[in-house]
């Protein structure tokens, strides 16, 4: 049984990504009635983050400050986890399957020749066991595994397991550790800000989604229009992507991302075999095609047979009118 | 340089999967060389055309994953590794493939590994990291450039949509995201020039390794398949009759308005 479970958080632009809530359930699932402890690392004060996660669930929180933990580097997340691990000897840890967290984990991992369940979408606790439920084949399949070592250690997928009520009635302990995060041979020296803002694909409750039909990066326009009216992110298909519209970070499906949002519109894109394996676990799909016979509508919940062009801006003008409606 | 690559075999993208006796349905299934491993494969052979070297593909598996060691070195790789499993491990998750790995790196002077951003099936994106890891290189995951000027190496590294440029030094591990370069077709004579390539065989005893050692710390108890979907409602009348429907149905049946 895990009794002392880390939770790794992780923020983008100061704030704290909502996976980390979800990973604070996780750590709950895996074992109600342990103890669950958060780490964050960054180069700024980090109580604020600290008390939002003791909010979340976290009994207590871990920071870890230094200059060398402004932007992520495996080399310098890597010595302070490792080092608040070392001194924590957690039973179980879990983190966000997101780009960081697909990077440090698996680091972790070797380093300390533990195993790792990436990607898990469902944990159930099962007697001493804890069964963790991940997509195999971009989500065709779906394997249910199990820790056989003594420590318990997964990335949990954004957007799976529902984070806990926010309560900011509980309080926790928030320790400051000292870690000298050196030899880093790995420098970052800019970034490029390229994704839209705000909503990242892989968290995103709404995605508007792009194929060939589109039929140039201009027609995305309208894709971002409604993406942004309902708080969502811009996705596509392989088809876009090879043909240019967009850039390939935005790919779902077997190369590309998965993505499980609730709410998947698909737009003009014909519904390969890839493309579903990476958006057919979506809660609710809606797609717009011109073509009846078009495969995408074999797994859409709800389908539009017409012009992207004609239904999207209607699209648009309805949500607003409902929105309206909503407020009044 | 030495270049290594790792590589794996993967279902064909268009494969249906199937599940029979608790295990993925492999007969017949077509294999490829997992798409993310072309990446490096094609990076792999760039990089020794710019600054000379060997590129040597090293997968484990099993005999039949010849075929795409070959197809590798018809692109152009100079050799190929064939780490055969089949008789010695039931089992084996990440951590055993790196632990096998390690052992076949282990005093073999490397300059460049590649593999690929996550295998297609079991997409766990661990293997290369934690080979890093046990290495002691560095690592970049997730690349859609590189250059290497002397013993610095200049990557563009993809981050959620983002370009974060990164800077390393040689020897260094990295996985290679989609939008890298655009992996070649193997030609003709690049065909029959594989076929006479070098394709060394190993097992584990090879690699001084023993089976306690590898014992996976994971264990897979089930496979399933998701519940059919079963196709909605095609909506009908006038467009903007259809997209009113829609936008009532998204809010009130469906409720995700």
């Amino acid at each position: 049984m895990s009794d002392k479970l880390l939770v790794i958080g992780e923020t983008r632009d100061g704030s704290l990504r909502n996976v980390t809530f979800e990973a604070i359930a996780a750590a709950k699932k895996i074992n109600a009635d342990g103890e669950i402890v958060g780490v964050i690392c960054g180069d700024d004060d980090l109580e604020s983050q600290a008390n939002e996660m003791i909010h979340f669930g976290a009994d207590r929180v871990v920071t870890v400050k230094h200059d060398n933990l402004k932007t992520y580097t495996s080399e310098g997340y890597g010595q302070a986890v490792l080092a608040v691990m070392n001194e924590e000897s957690p039973d179980g840890i879990v983190m966000g399957h997101t780009a960081i967290g697909k990077d440090l984990t698996p680091k972790l991992a070797s380093k300390l020749e533990i195993g790792l369940i990436s990607d898990a979408t469902e944990i159930e606790a099962d007697g001493d066991k804890v069964v963790f439920t991940r997509p195999i084949y971009s989500g065709k399949a779906f394997e249910k595994k199990i820790v056989t070592d003594d420590v318990t250690f997964a990335t949990i997928r954004p957007n799976n397991i529902p984070a806990l009520d926010r309560d900011e009635s509980r309080t926790g302990d928030i320790t400051a550790m000292d870690v000298d995060v050196t030899d880093i041979r790995t420098v970052i020296k800019e970034v490029i800000r390229k994704a839209s803002e705000g909503v990242d694909l892989s968290e995103a409750k709404v995605i508007v989604s792009g194929g060939r039909g589109v039929k140039s990066a201009d027609g995305f326009k309208p894709l971002h229009e409604l993406a942004d009216l309902l708080g969502g992110a811009v996705g596509a298909s392989r088809g876009a992507c090879d043909a240019e519209y967009c850039d390939y970070s935005l790919q779902i499906g077997q190369t590309g991302k998965v993505v499980t949002p609730d709410l998947y519109i698909a737009c003009g894109i014909s519904g390969a075999i890839q493309h579903l394996a990476g958006m057919s676990n979506s809660k609710v799909i809606v797609a717009i095609n011109k073509d009846p016979e078009a495969n995408i509508f074999n797994v859409a919940d709800y389908g539009v047979v017409g012009d992207i062009f004609e239904v999207i801006p209607l699209l648009i003008e309805e949500i607003k009118k409902m929105k309206e409606e909503v407020k009044a | 340089m030495n270049i290594y690559v790792l590589l794996k075999k993967t279902f064909d993208t268009e494969e249906k999967i199937a599940v029979s006796n608790g295990q993925i349905e492999d007969d017949g299934a077509e294999y490829i060389i997992n798409p993310y491993d072309e990446y490096a494969v094609e990076e792999a052979i760039n990089q020794r055309d710019a600054h000379g070297g060997e590129v040597t593909v090293v997968t484990i598996g099993d005999e039949d994953s010849e075929k795409q060691l070959r197809t590798a070195l018809a692109m152009g790789a100079d050799k190929a590794v064939l780490i055969n499993t089949e008789d010695d491990l039931e089992d084996g998750d990440q951590f055993t493939t790196a632990k096998i790995l390690e052992a076949f790196f282990d005093e073999k002077d490397v300059d460049l590994i590649l593999a690929g951003n996550v295998a297609i099936d079991e997409a766990s994106g661990q293997v290369g990291p934690r080979l890093a890891e046990r290495l002691d290189i560095p690592y970049v995951t997730t690349i859609t450039g590189l250059k290497i000027d002397g013993n610095t190496v200049y990557i563009d590294k993809d981050v959620e949509g983002d370009l974060e440029k990164v800077e390393t030094t040689l020897p260094v591990l990295v996985t290679c995201q989609q939008g890298l370069n655009e992996p070649r077709y193997p030609s003709l004579p690049g065909i029959m020039k594989a076929k006479k390539k070098p394709l060394e065989e190993l097992e584990i005893d090879d690699l001084d390794l023993d089976e306690d050692e590898l014992e996976p710390k994971t264990k897979t108890i089930e496979i399933f398949l998701p519940p059919e979907k079963e196709a909605g409602r095609v909506l009908e009348g006038e467009l903007d009759a259809q997209v009113k429907e829609l936008v009532s149905l998204l809010r009130n049946e469906a409720k995700v308005l």
